[in-house]
């Protein structure tokens, strides 16, 4: 026994060992493997997003016009003209304020919709499709369409609306600030309200039928069953949306590039447009970068503060 | 925006298989004149090289048909053969400038005429000097693009289209309006009382109509009523403007009036630019400036007639707009586009295909042809190339074309509000011109 027993953990380290000596070689081909299977998205990123990242930070830095190409570092001139420029904070001031007004008004009515439709009654596919289907457009096209239909010389909108004895005379959907702001949210919402309308509808779906019933049975009304049971099991499909629209929103530039170009009287200048407005039109690369480095600081931050509000309320 | 091959592009309502023939007869001319004026270009002869090279040329949308006109006629009659791209106009800054940039330009770029030197101070023209010297036509190329296109004594561009803001007035609400169809405003004050004549008829009519929110149009239009009265918008170099002069301010107050009276067609507040010459066709606008590139596009059964640009107290002048085109520096085939440029502005190009479309040619010596002859409209439009100007500055785009730019905002303060900010917004784009 006791040779036995010695001879055991003698016999057991060399198998350990030889085992070892033979899967180090598969060891090390599982790490190549591996590596192998994660380069092509690795080198993905670097190529498509490090590389450009860094040339935009040294762009960020240089005096670099678009017709000259680089002149040489210029910090933090670049900055300071982002800055200066007297649409910089109007800029910054009109995107918080469209980020309130369409975040607030796509999560509210994508979540009225979600509820009409979430029972599966007779149409309910109906309505559901017909509500996902503006997503399915472009927003460059759909954008081109508002245009179209809220032009005063051309389109049909206002026309309709004089014909019916509704207004007297043209509409000018675009040609003040506010009107310019809220058609502009109006084509938002009209656009993306089915689409945020399905990711809510994918979460009212997860909760369990049986918590409705059994409120039902304890005799809940059906505003405390959407305050105390909806909403919070509802959580993490509206923090989905709230981020998605929150940085879609902060992001704003093609509605505003074709419907308003900014106007009218650079009343809805959004800050991407200003880097668009700074590349291709005062053709310096430079400022651009720095502004699109400060956008993207700005992102991060909201970002990493809107996943801790989330983290902390999950666990509450 | 796609792009549209000369052969197969869309220009059925231009170009008719008769020009085929003419532009095949007008290679024959170009080449004869070169050989006449030979001996002062440079290693290639006066009409450059036909050797059924394919080159690329970009334009913007604003002068397509022109410019498809044009290529096509080369095409059909040249071993050469031109891709045409045309690109949007609002993009077409971009599109050069990041193609610039990675060094993608095509062998020929048409640019809006304003663009230009800010495009020969970054280099992106090779130096045609001795090229166009050697044309024996030089002399008669409208000089007020061979001067924006000229940078340090080079000269970098030809003019590809020319486009002058002249007025068009609806004879057919002119007689409405009881006013004689053969006397256009030959003062703004009369322009003023014209507007508010045909405007009077009401039933949808309108007075006028511009793009109150395009900066383009309005120093394509607001301008020439400066210079009608012996006056500049801008110091010789382009790096301060005298906008808010007397007179300046004279031309702003009659475009208030027009908005506080409701004397303009709707639309004018919003109007960016890109439907502003939709407007008049429709027949219910009595009297307003637009682009001489869209008489050949107006409907047949409008009986519209063209006037100068007048000033306050009479005088007249235009904006000698559209594009000039150079061959950019980095082509290889610059011989080859040299070939088009050259025939591009012989006489039969000019004149069976430029003038045939009721355009103005690039040569004050065809001014006076066989298609002006037959519609006066087109000599009055001729004969303002020598009244007119080009401005000339290299910050043009950022200060008066950017919709976010400094003029625009003086524009909309001066005809939109009260005008009392003329003053601080002229200091803006002085400020934006010296940038």
């Amino acid at each position: 026994m006791q040779v036995k027993e010695a001879a055991e953990p003698r016999t057991r380290p060399e198998r350990r060992v030889r085992p070892s000596r033979v899967t180090a070689p598969r060891w090390h081909s599982r790490t190549a493997q591996g590596l192998a299977y994660a380069a092509p998205t690795a080198l993905f990123v670097a190529v498509f997003f490090l590389l450009p990242l860094l040339l935009v930070g040294r762009m960020s830095l240089s005096d670099w016009p678009l017709l000259a190409g680089d002149r040489g570092l210029n910090a933090p001139e670049n900055y300071a003209d982002a800055t200066d420029s007297t649409l910089f904070w109007p800029a910054v001031r009109f995107t918080l304020l469209y980020t309130v007004i369409v975040t607030v008004a796509l999560l509210g009515l994508a979540l009225l919709l979600a509820l009409l439709v979430q029972e599966s009654r007779p149409g309910a596919g109906f309505f559901r499709t017909v509500y996902f289907l503006p997503s399915a457009l472009g927003l460059a096209s759909a954008s081109l369409l508002f245009w179209g239909l809220y032009s005063p010389t051309t389109g049909p909108l206002s026309r309709i609306l004089e014909k019916l004895g509704l207004v007297d005379d043209p509409v000018s959907f675009l040609g003040t600030p506010t009107s310019a702001l809220l058609s502009t949210v109006f084509l938002i919402v009209w656009k993306f309200a089915g689409f945020y309308m399905l990711i809510l509808l994918v979460g009212l779906q997860r909760i369990p039928h049986e918590v409705f019933e059994a409120a039902r049975m304890d005799g809940a009304s059906r505003g405390q069953i959407f305050r105390s049971i909806t909403l919070p099991l509802l959580r993490p499909s509206l923090a989905l949306t709230l981020l998605l629209c929150v940085t879609g929103s902060l992001l704003a530039f093609d509605q505003f590039f074709i419907l308003t170009k900014g106007g009218p009287d650079n009343s809805t200048v959004t800050v991407v447009q200003l880097i668009y407005r700074e590349a291709f039109q005062r053709l310096d690369l430079g400022t651009a970068a720095a502004l699109s480095i400060i956008v993207l600081g700005v992102l991060l931050l909201l970002n990493v503060l809107q996943f801790r509000g989330l983290r902390r309320a999950d666990e509450s | 925006m796609g792009s549209t091959v000369g052969p197969h592009g869309r220009v059925r309502r231009l170009v008719t298989g008769t020009v085929a023939l003419l532009a095949a007869a007008g290679l024959v001319t170009a080449c004869g004149s070169g050989d006449g004026g030979g001996g002062g270009g440079g290693s290639a002869d006066a009409d450059g090289v036909d050797d059924g090279a394919t080159l690329t040329m970009w334009t913007r949308a604003a002068t397509r048909p022109q410019s498809e006109a044009l290529v096509k006629a080369y095409n059909d009659s040249h071993r050469n053969k031109i891709e045409l791209t045309v690109v949007p106009t609002d993009d077409y800054q971009a599109k050069v400038g990041a193609a610039a940039g990675s060094k993608d330009l095509p062998d020929l770029f048409a640019s809006d005429v304003v663009f230009v030197p800010n495009y020969t101070s970054s280099r992106l023209f090779a130096d045609l000097t001795e090229r166009i010297d050697a044309l024996p036509f030089a002399e008669h190329l409208a000089q007020s693009h061979i001067k924006a296109g000229t940078y340090e004594d080079k000269k970098y561009v030809v003019p590809h289209t020319l486009d002058l803001s002249v007025l068009f007035y609806n004879k057919d609400l002119y007689r409405k309006a009881k006013l004689d169809p053969d006397k256009p405003p030959t003062s703004l004050s009369e322009w003023d009382r014209q507007a508010r004549a045909v405007d009077a008829l009401g039933g949808g009519v309108n007075g006028t109509f511009f793009g109150g929110n395009c900066g383009g149009c309005g120093v394509f239009t607001w301008w020439p009523s400066v210079w009608a009265a012996g006056e500049e918008v801008l110091n010789k170099e382009g790096t301060r403007a005298t906008l808010a002069s007397d007179t300046a301010k004279k031309v702003y107050d009659t475009y208030r009036g027009w908005v506080t009276d409701d004397i303009v067609a709707p639309g004018a507040r919003e109007e960016t630019g890109t439907t502003w010459t939709g407007v008049f066709p429709k027949g219910k606008v009595g009297v307003m400036p637009m682009p001489s590139t869209t008489l050949g596009l107006m409907p047949k059964d409008l009986d519209l007639g063209v006037a100068p640009i007048p000033g306050p107290d009479g005088g007249r002048s235009t904006f000698v707009g559209g594009d000039a085109i150079g061959i950019s520096a980095t082509s290889e085939s610059a011989d080859q586009a040299w070939n088009f440029l050259a025939w591009s502005l012989g006489d039969k190009a000019q004149v069976d295909v430029v003038a045939a479309h009721k355009d103005v040619v690039a040569r004050t010596d065809l001014a006076s042809n066989k298609y002006s002859k037959a519609d006066p409209r087109l000599v009055t439009v001729n004969e303002l190339v020598a009244d007119g100007r080009t401005p000339y500055a290299l910050k043009f785009g950022q200060t008066f074309n950017d919709p976010n730019g400094p003029w625009l905002s003086l524009m909309r303060d001066a005809v939109f509000g009260d005008g009392a900010s003329v003053d601080k917004d002229n200091d803006a784009v002085s400020a934006s011109l010296a940038d």
